[in-house]
């Protein structure tokens, strides 16, 4: 099963499975990961489960939905490696995939 | 004179014709009987269809999933003022007021995109200290042993106070604020209306433009721009362009958004305390469920009750067929009741598993952008009542507003044990 490794903030690790075909928000959320609020729930509605994708892993992304790019304009401290971890799909590939957090969900 | 006999909406709303149920009537939420139709809804007609009201046809989406769906389809449900904007009642084309809460993509996105930076992380956390000063000073002012009115001394203050600081506001002008944002969204049906017609709602919108004008004047031309709400909107490349017409719709908006929604949530969470004693005992046991109260209070609160949108084309929502130029009212207050997502929609539960599981600031692109603010106010306001262990005794059951679109408390007679 691939493994996500959460970075958070404070540069304390969590590594989980993601079960393939689950979304990197849920493998969070189903492992109690602190710091992913996901307040919608999934439906890249909300921007709570902002993360930013280690550069080494960015290009193993398909590129983010119009929906996504929306929420993410909006999103304080957007970067160019944002993403809704919502909708990350966990596949074989992304295996190992590190993603670091802000400080808050805002 | 003898009262009228009270009516069944319980019954009512079970008995009555699908067809003839119509939620925008702002009497029941005035009479706070309005979760009774909705239950129907939900269950009987979840996409219903009111085809004759005083403010004409309309769709009503009254399931989260439904309303979520709906929301996030911001290319078909279009948000624009010209077409009738986020309240059923459309007005006429002169009278339209355009804000970046009633447009579409790209203009909302660049609009919006301004005036965000007010309500950022950093700022919140140099707002924090400013709000619990002014929480601890106007909690240490009220009486004690004596009724007074929680609406009038703790929520329309604080939450003036916090407005008049966004826009730099002249302090002792604040509760203008306040009547401007109630003017904004007065029901001219409302035997308490503040105003009589739309020509008296103008002349109130004339006065406030002149104040925000001048205000806009001092500060389009300082050389060091400031970082209040007026400065952003004046400088901001987006906004430094409007007409004196959309300056004042996007005041509007930024007063009633400020204002009337965290107003309405603190007045509800005194009333849903009193009326729940052992979920106050159990935050005074533990006042870290603050944590998942708030969202709570906010979902059970639901200070706007609804958003509305127009179709743009053809489409389908919950299996109906919905017609291009269709009004759609998406009742969050009902989403948040739904039993298929909420367990025990209709219980204040301040320690529930997801709290934050709630449609009261939206989804999607127009998802409230003050939403951490007013968490913030409503979680320091009770830290603060907390810290002094004050007995806030309800001696009256809550005045509630004429209106299907704010979801309001006007009176909250209390009294604090001394």
């Amino acid at each position: 099963m691939p493994r996500v490794t959460f970075v958070a903030h404070d540069g304390t690790q969590r590594e989980v499975d993601a079960p393939v075909g689950e979304s990197v928000m849920r493998a969070a959320v189903l492992n109690n990961v602190p710091g992913i609020d996901a307040d919608c729930g999934g439906e890249c509605a909300c921007a709570t489960c902002h993360v930013y994708v280690d550069e080494a892993w960015l290009g193993k992304l398909a590129a983010p939905s119009e929906m996504e790019a929306s929420m993410l304009a909006f999103v304080d401290g957007s970067q160019p490696n944002s993403r809704l971890s919502c909708q990350i799909k966990a596949t074989a590939e992304l295996d190992g995939l590190v993603v670091n957090l802000p400080k808050s969900q805002h | 004179m003898n009262a009228p006999p009270a009516i069944d909406h319980a019954a009512l709303a079970e008995n009555m014709p699908l067809d003839e149920i119509n939620v925008s009537d702002p009497k029941i939420y005035q009479q706070d009987v309005w979760m009774h139709y909705f239950r129907r809804l939900r269950r009987d007609a979840p996409v219903h269809y009111c085809k004759d009201s005083p403010i004409g046809p309309f769709w009503s989406v009254t399931k989260y999933k439904d309303i979520v769906a709906t929301e996030v389809n911001h290319k078909v449900f279009s948000s624009s003022s010209a077409l009738g904007g986020i309240t059923l009642r459309d007005r006429p084309a002169e009278l339209e007021l355009p804000m970046f809460i009633a447009m579409d993509p790209p203009r909302h996105d660049d609009q919006r995109k301004i005036v965000q930076p007010i309500v950022s992380p950093a700022n919140l956390e140099n707002f924090s200290g400013l709000i619990r000063s002014r929480i601890a000073r106007t909690l240490d002012s009220l009486p004690r042993g004596e009724v007074f009115d929680w609406v009038d001394r703790v929520s329309i203050e604080l939450t003036g106070q916090m407005l008049a600081t966004l826009f730099d506001f002249p302090f002792e002008d604040r509760r203008k604020l306040t009547y401007w944002s109630d003017v904004a969204t007065t029901d001219l049906a409302n035997p308490d209306r503040l105003i009589e017609s739309e020509e008296e709602r103008e002349k109130v919108f004339g006065e406030c433009l002149a104040y925000f004008m001048r205000l806009w004047n001092e500060r389009v031309n300082a050389k060091e721009p400031g970082g209040d709400l007026i400065s952003m909107l004046a400088h901001g490349q987006a906004t430094r362009d409007m007409s004196p017409r959309e300056y004042l719709g996007n005041v509007v908006l930024l007063i009633v958004g400020g204002n009337d929604t965290t107003r309405n949530s603190m007045s509800g969470s005194v009333w849903f305390f009193d009326q729940n004693p052992q979920e106050y005992a159990k935050l005074r046991a533990n006042p870290a469920l603050l944590e998942s109260a708030v969202p709570e209070i906010i979902r059970y609160q639901t200070p706007l009750s609804y958003m509305r949108r127009t179709a743009l084309a053809d489409a389908e929502i919950g299996g109906r067929k919905i017609r291009k130029g269709d009004k759609i009212a998406m009742w969050y207050i009902s989403g948040n009741r739904d039993e298929d997502v909420i367990e025990d929609p209709d219980r204040f539960i301040i320690d529930r598993p997801r709290p934050r599981q709630h449609l009261s600031f939206g989804f999607g692109i127009h998802r409230c952008v003050g939403n951490r603010l007013g968490e913030l106010q409503l979680k320091i306001l009770w830290e603060e009542i907390l810290a002094r262990d004050l007995k806030i005794e309800v001696v009256a059951p809550p005045k509630r507003l004429f209106s299907s679109f704010v979801h309001g408390i006007t009176q909250l007679q209390v009294r604090i044990q001394p």
